[in-house]
């Protein structure tokens, strides 16, 4: 899967799907890197002196000068390589703008709630980040119906960028259904978006790099015990 | 074709994030109709264009609406391409884009926390404050920016722009709040010199309100804020206008710490 290769390097886990949109990108753009495997426990070295502001992955190191947060890692990669593999980013510029717009509301509006639907304190916290969650793929919903034009893809006919701002989420999506989450997406509410998540995920840059449901089940059940959706009792 | 056809910039007079596009346009020499908000009346046409945070800047082109500063910076850029202000270099971009991120993540909402609150609250506010001028400090002394007359190099850049409209409310809150330090030039000789720098360019000097408006300004929002609120509680709708006046992150209110989004 990937090579070594000093030039190109990926900090990372496995777990993270800020992570697995670097990874993405890299595979699509059939980039060779090494990928070096953050413990969850203590923080490299490398991760320390390559992060210094944020000391969080993913950080991109290429030819010694590293990139950080995962999104202006995206860009860079379809800056550098843009000659290989499909433009990641729109051509016309008011489509890039609206994959920009709607990358920082799922990093700022969507993923918070997403998180805090399963992890917050009270369950009455959790309820209210849940209708914040399903109205937030709603809006997802009507802007994959603009943006897309019918194609397959928030990119069209090929995944951009903001399938993979969205698509790294999945796994983790998945995983919280099957820890009693409410359905998020689901063909009567988001009939757009389910599609899809099918069709990213049958993409093989996506599928060789976002982890197994079961596995992050574990490892929430595990490392994260409070991960738990449980809706109030009437 | 005229590139610019229909060009509408919603804003707000003491909005920082409003200044960031209007010095971008002013520097390209783009003609744009701008249209003020009532942030505590917002029009009709700011709330459809922007239906989902509802606040400035919106820039309406051929009647199609962009939200968010730092995406219209972009796309002003990408669409007008005389005087650029994003580099053409694609790791140079990754660092731009790194530090705004930065700026909007971190350093704006310490601002907007100092501001908004007192005692205990903003003392740990401002330690942040300069925890994070102290970074960008290092990245101009020895790191990436050394020897720059601006981020952007000889002439100002999106970094710039983004850090600029905004750093001048931290002169402004030290002299609104006595006794509050944020910008002191012995600690951070370099970024003091930037900000001088950019304070007396023209463009800027033409963009940025008078000294003494955004001080009759901030001194009003910070006695109502005060008023509502003591420490960090959230601010009721009256309080809006500071949303877009404090150097906050255009997702979060004045005295929200925001959450790493990363």
């Amino acid at each position: 899967m990937t090579s070594q290769n000093p030039e190109v390097k990926l900090l990372g886990a496995w777990a993270s799907p800020y992570v697995a949109r670097a990874r993405i990108a890299l595979h699509l753009k059939e980039v060779q890197y090494e990928f070096l495997e953050e413990k969850f426990s203590a923080k490299s070295e490398l991760l320390l002196k390559s992060n210094p502001v944020y000391k969080k992955i993913p950080v991109l190191i290429h030819d010694g000068k590293s990139v950080c947060e995962s999104m202006i890692i995206v860009q860079y990669i379809d800056d550098v390589w843009a000659s290989s593999g499909p433009a990641l980013m729109p051509g016309d510029a008011y489509e890039r703008a609206m994959h920009r717009f709607w990358t920082i509301y799922i990093d700022n509006k969507f993923i918070p709630s997403l998180f805090d639907m399963m992890t917050s304190p009270t369950e009455e916290a959790k309820v209210e980040a849940k209708e914040q969650t399903m109205a937030s793929l709603q809006l997802l919903e009507e802007a994959f119906g603009k943006i897309s034009k019918g194609k397959p893809f928030f990119g069209g006919d090929t995944i951009g960028y903001l399938d993979i701002a969205l698509g790294s989420f999945l796994g983790w999506m998945k995983a919280f259904e099957e820890m009693n989450s409410p359905k998020l997406l689901d063909k009567s509410n988001t009939p757009l978006l389910c599609a899809w998540a099918e069709n990213i995920c049958n993409n093989e840059a996506v599928s060789a790099v976002l982890p197994e449901t079961a596995k992050l089940v574990e490892f929430a059940t595990v490392t994260q015990t409070r991960f738990k959706y449980a809706p109030p009792a009437k | 074709m005229e590139k610019s056809s229909s060009l509408k910039l919603f804003g707000s007079w003491a909005s920082s994030y409003t200044h960031r596009v209007q010095l971008a346009l002013k520097l390209k020499n783009i003609k744009f109709e701008y249209i003020e908000e009532d942030l505590s009346n917002k029009s009709e046409a700011l709330l459809q264009f922007n239906p989902i945070y509802k606040k400035v800047p919106v820039l309406v082109h051929d009647d199609r609406p962009l939200a968010e500063s730092v995406i219209i910076l972009q796309y002003v850029d990408e669409v007008w391409n005389e005087r650029p202000i994003l580099p053409a270099d694609p790791y140079e971009r990754a660092v731009m884009r790194f530090w705004c991120h930065f700026a909007d993540d971190k350093l704006g909402p310490a601002v907007g926390v100092v501001f908004a609150s007192s005692g205990e609250v903003q003392n740990a506010a401002v330690d942040q404050v300069h925890e994070n001028l102290a970074l960008i400090e290092r990245e101009l002394r020895e790191g990436y920016f050394k020897g720059r007359k601006f981020f952007g190099g000889d002439s100002i850049g999106l970094l710039d722009i983004v850090l600029g409209c905004g750093s001048y409310w931290l002169a402004v809150f030290e002299e609104v709040m006595t006794g509050v330090k944020l910008v002191d030039p012995e600690a951070f000789p370099l970024f003091h010199a930037w900000l001088r720098e950019f304070e007396a360019l023209d463009e800027v000097k033409e963009t940025i309100p008078a000294v003494d408006k955004l001080l009759e300004y901030a001194k009003a929002v910070r006695a109502m804020l005060l008023g509502h609120c003591m420490g960090n509680t959230g601010v009721t709708d009256a309080a809006t206008p500071a949303t877009t006046a404090a150097p906050a992150t255009a997702t979060a209110s004045v005295p929200d710490i925001t959450v790493d989004s990363s």
